[in-house]
């Protein structure tokens, strides 16, 4: 049967409405100037001649009963590359506030239609899991301040870091002391980590403008904040600068930007804060790293050692993994020798059932450093929808198992686990942060949280943005292309970032103070967690309250 | 809050002054319980040898202590000497008292060939055995003490009252170390296990205020699966644990006591001739920092007596006296209550970085300052 060509449809046929976000013009403010067109970065906008009739009451036959009207308005496509993604940017340069993006409060079909040629659905960002998150709901409930003296935030010294390292039992420690042997390397850090975010993923700006605010944080503040690189290296200055002791140079199944560093140790003034080894990551479990060819730029390509404009998967998997203890014994005890056992080593993992297995697998490694566990609400530079939507762990009852397993054993002090995977998703960053520090991490990496504080990153949990993997941030935070970058001052990324700092840990004061802890970091301390859900009460082996 | 009272002197006592000093820092406990160590005993219808251990606890029925009377026999242990209290059970407000027990015993004849730490293992293992046999059967069996030279008492009530019904006035029996508490206990239930003073090996702390790290330090102390830590039904029993800890297990000196419960700034390490180690032993012991407030007042088996504030110092603590006879309390009406003839300008409240310490010799005070080389190996 042939189709009839008179309606302009076919099975990927979309109207505005059928989009996730619409795009709502007032035509009575707009000046025609045309900047949110020219912005848009997936260039849904155009402007469009329009014409309507105007009808009017005529007394005389000589007149025509209505008339045209042209005018020039909006236009938003409807095809499935070119919908718009809802960051607002025409927003931001609309000089009389005459148009913006309103998600759509109708379940879109677009969803249904994201697989054009073939190919499922990708996005950067975030998973968009919208509404508070458990860790929003934990609570801080015992109140030391009724029974003793109340320690003020303000005026009250508070030690606020952790450690990153392998940490000796005290026996050892003492024997292995009064015996001049090998102590493990050991780092007092801030507890919040800028989480790995390569170089690559990230705009040389957004990436300087981190490094230049975790330097001032350290050298002018004293808040011993580390970043993480992420796969992808590191730019060759900066490990030959004296700000690589700042940074957790990871390694992931790609290898890439190795060449580099390896390169550059003999030359380096001080050795890096810390080694990540990546097995995997929150957003994407069992997926390797993915640097779209969109973002590979000259200046990546030469960092990684790769040509330009070529997608960059990383394999799954480490080449040499056999067996995941096999692959971290080889891998830990090699880059540990790689800086002379100088350097703490630690993998990093996807949340996971499995995640117990390999904890206590480093807590027989002599050389392991740490386990990083990320939950299925990391964030990432690019991953299929489906990895980052339903694939993965819950960080809270992952972290909660391991570290009870490891208080089982005696060897919660050895080996610190730091938690991500959605904290501040929503803002609240100190709060996640120090009830997964209570539940029993010792520290915990953001990146979602880092890229919207500094940065002022677009996107929310309600699905906006999210091209994090094309290129196109109209930030310029993870675009590799110098028209979009520039749009992101490195300095004033920096100031952000110690803004962001500096208000953390104002924040974990405000917490520790009223339950009566100044002295230490109160990692573990579940007696002060509550939560108005039983069954989560009961899980994380918290109290329940209501 | 709690109110602690210690007095230490070359010659023995009566635990009764002791608690009348308590009562002049009476407004600060409310009647909950009164916790007793005594130490350097003297008997006065007994002669004592102090290398015989000596039990101390309750047995609360008939059947309770023919079960402890079989524990004590099967373990090899000889009933040398039973002491009776003169118990006035009309002023005791718990009626399941069957008997308050302080019995000497002869180490079974097998110890003898055991070295002085296996023999200190087996007596921690006897008074948890008797302790466990008490807990399977309804809590009708307590055992605070089993130790050469330690008498230990635990009963809920007023001091005073508890000194009166237990007839410490009468004289019979004295000490050179007497430790008393008026306990409050804040966070948890009462129970006669959570009343200070804490007792492991030898070593005993008793502290006034709210040690609010409890939970992260009992979890690591657990998790050494060593069988002595075990209890905490008080918050406060961790600091006689992690005491235990430094000087049984880690061997280290007393003064080390002080930088694992409240280690020095990194500022401060830098400065300190031995940071380097302090540094990795800060992180090596992190779980064991405190938290505070607490004073924690505590004696060690040679009649150490001793006194260290938390970092915060937000709870009082003061040490007077004069050579021969030290006392120390939580309020300074304490002092002035236990030795009321020494010069009271030399009294001392320790600052944050302070241990008193008053050797076995009881001559004079240290005062050692965590700022101070540590009497250690000189690799460290």
């Amino acid at each position: 049967m042939v189709s009839v060509r008179s309606i302009a449809n076919t099975p990927s046929s979309l109207t505005p409405n059928d989009l996730p976000w619409i795009i709502e013009h007032r035509e009575d403010r707009c000046t025609l100037c045309g900047k949110c067109a020219a912005v848009c970065p997936v260039g849904t906008l155009k402007l469009a001649y329009m014409r309507k009739r105007m009808p009017q009451l005529v007394l005389s036959s000589s007149e025509r009963g209505s008339s045209y009207k042209t005018f020039v308005g909006i236009r938003q496509s409807t095809e499935v590359n070119k919908r718009c993604i809802g960051c607002g940017t025409c927003a931001m340069v609309c000089p009389n506030e005459a148009i913006h993006p309103v998600q759509n409060a109708e379940r879109d079909r677009f969803r249904f239609l994201n697989s054009q040629q073939g190919e499922p659905a990708k996005r950067g960002g975030r998973r968009n899991d919208p509404g508070a998150s458990l860790l929003d709901r934990i609570i801080f409930d015992r109140i030391s301040m009724l029974t003793d003296p109340a320690l003020d935030a303000g005026r009250h010294e508070f030690s606020c870091n952790t450690l990153l390292g392998r940490v000796l039992p005290p026996e050892e420690y003492v024997r292995r002391k009064l015996a001049g042997e090998w102590i493990p390397p050991v780092r007092e850090i801030f507890p919040f980590v800028i989480g790995s975010m390569s170089f690559g993923a990230l705009s040389p700006n957004m990436w300087l403008g981190l490094l230049q605010g975790v330097a001032y944080c350290n050298e002018v503040l004293g808040i011993p904040v580390v970043m993480a690189t992420g796969e992808g290296g590191c730019p060759p200055w900066v490990l030959r600068s004296p700000f690589l002791k700042y940074i957790i140079l990871q390694i992931a199944s790609g290898y890439f930007g190795w060449d580099e560093i390896i390169r550059a140790i003999p030359e380096m003034q001080c050795d890096p804060a810390a080694i990540e080894i990546k097995y995997g990551q929150g957003a994407k479990p069992g997926d390797g790293g993915l640097l779209m060819w969109f973002k590979v730029s000259k200046l990546i390509a030469r960092l990684r050692g790769v040509p330009e404009g070529v997608d960059l998967p990383s394999p799954p998997v480490h080449q040499t993994l056999y067996s995941i203890e096999e692959s971290v014994m080889k891998m830990i005890q090699t880059m540990s020798m790689a800086w002379n056992f100088r350097v703490p080593v630690y993998p990093k993992i996807s949340g996971s059932t499995s995640a117990k297995s390999v904890l206590n697998n480093l807590v027989r490694n002599p050389y392991a450093g740490a386990l990083m566990i990320d939950g299925i609400d990391g964030g990432t530079g690019a991953a299929y929808n489906i990895s980052m939507d339903a694939t993965g762990h819950p960080i809270a009852a992952n972290v909660r198992e391991c570290y009870l397993d490891l208080c089982a054993q005696g060897k919660q002090n050895e080996i610190p686990i730091f938690a991500a995977g959605g904290v501040g998703k929503n803002g609240n960053v100190t709060q996640n942060g120090m009830a997964l520090i209570m539940l029993g991490a010792s520290g915990v990496h953001m990146g979602k949280f880092i890229m919207q504080s500094a940065a002022g990153c677009l996107g929310t949990e309600s699905n906006r943005c999210n091209v994090c993997n094309i290129g196109l941030c109209p930030k310029g935070i993870t675009s590799q292309n110098p028209k979009l970058y520039r749009r992101l001052d490195p300095d004033q990324v920096a100031q952000r970032v110690v803004e962001t700092f500096m208000s953390i840990r104002t924040e974990m004061k405000k917490v520790m103070a009223p339950l009566g802890r100044s002295q230490s970091l109160p990692i573990g301390m579940s007696d002060a967690l509550g939560i108005n859900d039983k069954d989560v009460a009961e899980r994380l082996n918290i109290r329940y309250v209501c | 809050m709690c109110r602690l009272a210690m007095k230490t002197a070359s010659e023995p006592f009566s635990p009764f002054s002791v608690l009348q000093a308590m009562e002049a820092m009476q407004e600060g406990y409310d009647g909950s319980g009164l916790g007793l160590l005594l130490r350097g005993l003297k008997f006065a219808d007994y002669k004592y040898n102090a290398q015989d251990p000596i039990l101390s606890g309750i047995a609360h029925t008939e059947e309770a202590l023919a079960r402890l009377d079989h524990i004590m026999d099967k373990a090899g242990f000889t009933l040398k000497y039973d002491h009776e209290y003169d118990v006035k059970k009309a002023m005791i407000e718990a009626q399941d008292r069957h008997k308050y027990i302080l019995r000497v015993y002869k180490k079974p004849a097998a110890w003898s060939k055991l070295s002085t730490d296996q023999v200190e293992h087996e007596l921690m293992l006897t008074r948890l055995a008797l302790r466990a046999d008490g807990e399977a059967h309804g809590n009708d069996l307590t055992a605070f003490s089993l130790w050469p030279d330690v008498v230990m008492a635990k009963e809920v009530g007023w001091p005073l009252d508890i000194g009166l019904a237990l007839g410490l006035d009468s004289g019979r029996i004295t000490s050179r170390i007497c430790m008393a508490q008026g306990r409050q206990n804040t966070n948890y239930g009462i129970n006669l296990y959570a009343c200070h003073p804490f007792f492991i090996q030898g070593v005993a702390t008793m502290t006034n205020g709210e040690n609010t790290a409890f939970i992260p330090i009992k979890d690591w102390l657990t998790g050494r699966a060593y069988p002595g830590y075990i209890g905490y039904q008080s918050d406060s029993e961790v600091f006689a644990h992690i005491l235990h800890y430094v000087t049984k297990q880690l061997k280290l000196p007393l003064a080390t006591y002080k930088h694992v419960i409240t280690p020095l700034k990194n500022e401060e390490l830098t400065k300190h001739p031995q940071g380097d180690f302090l540094r990795g032993l800060r992180d090596a012991c992190r779980r064991l920092i405190i938290d505070g407030p607490n004073a924690v007042i505590g004696t060690l088996p040679d009649e150490t007596s001793m006194l260290v504030m938390d970092a915060k110092k937000m709870r009082p603590a003061t040490v007077g006296g004069k050579p021969g006879e030290w006392a120390i309390a939580s309020e300074m009406c304490g002092v002035d209550a236990m030795i009321p003839d020494r010069d009271r300008s030399k009294d001392f409240q320790p600052m944050r970085e302070h241990t008193v310490i008053i050797p076995p010799d009881r001559q004079e005070l240290q005062i050692w300052s965590q700022f101070d080389q540590l009497p250690i190996h000189q690799a460290a």
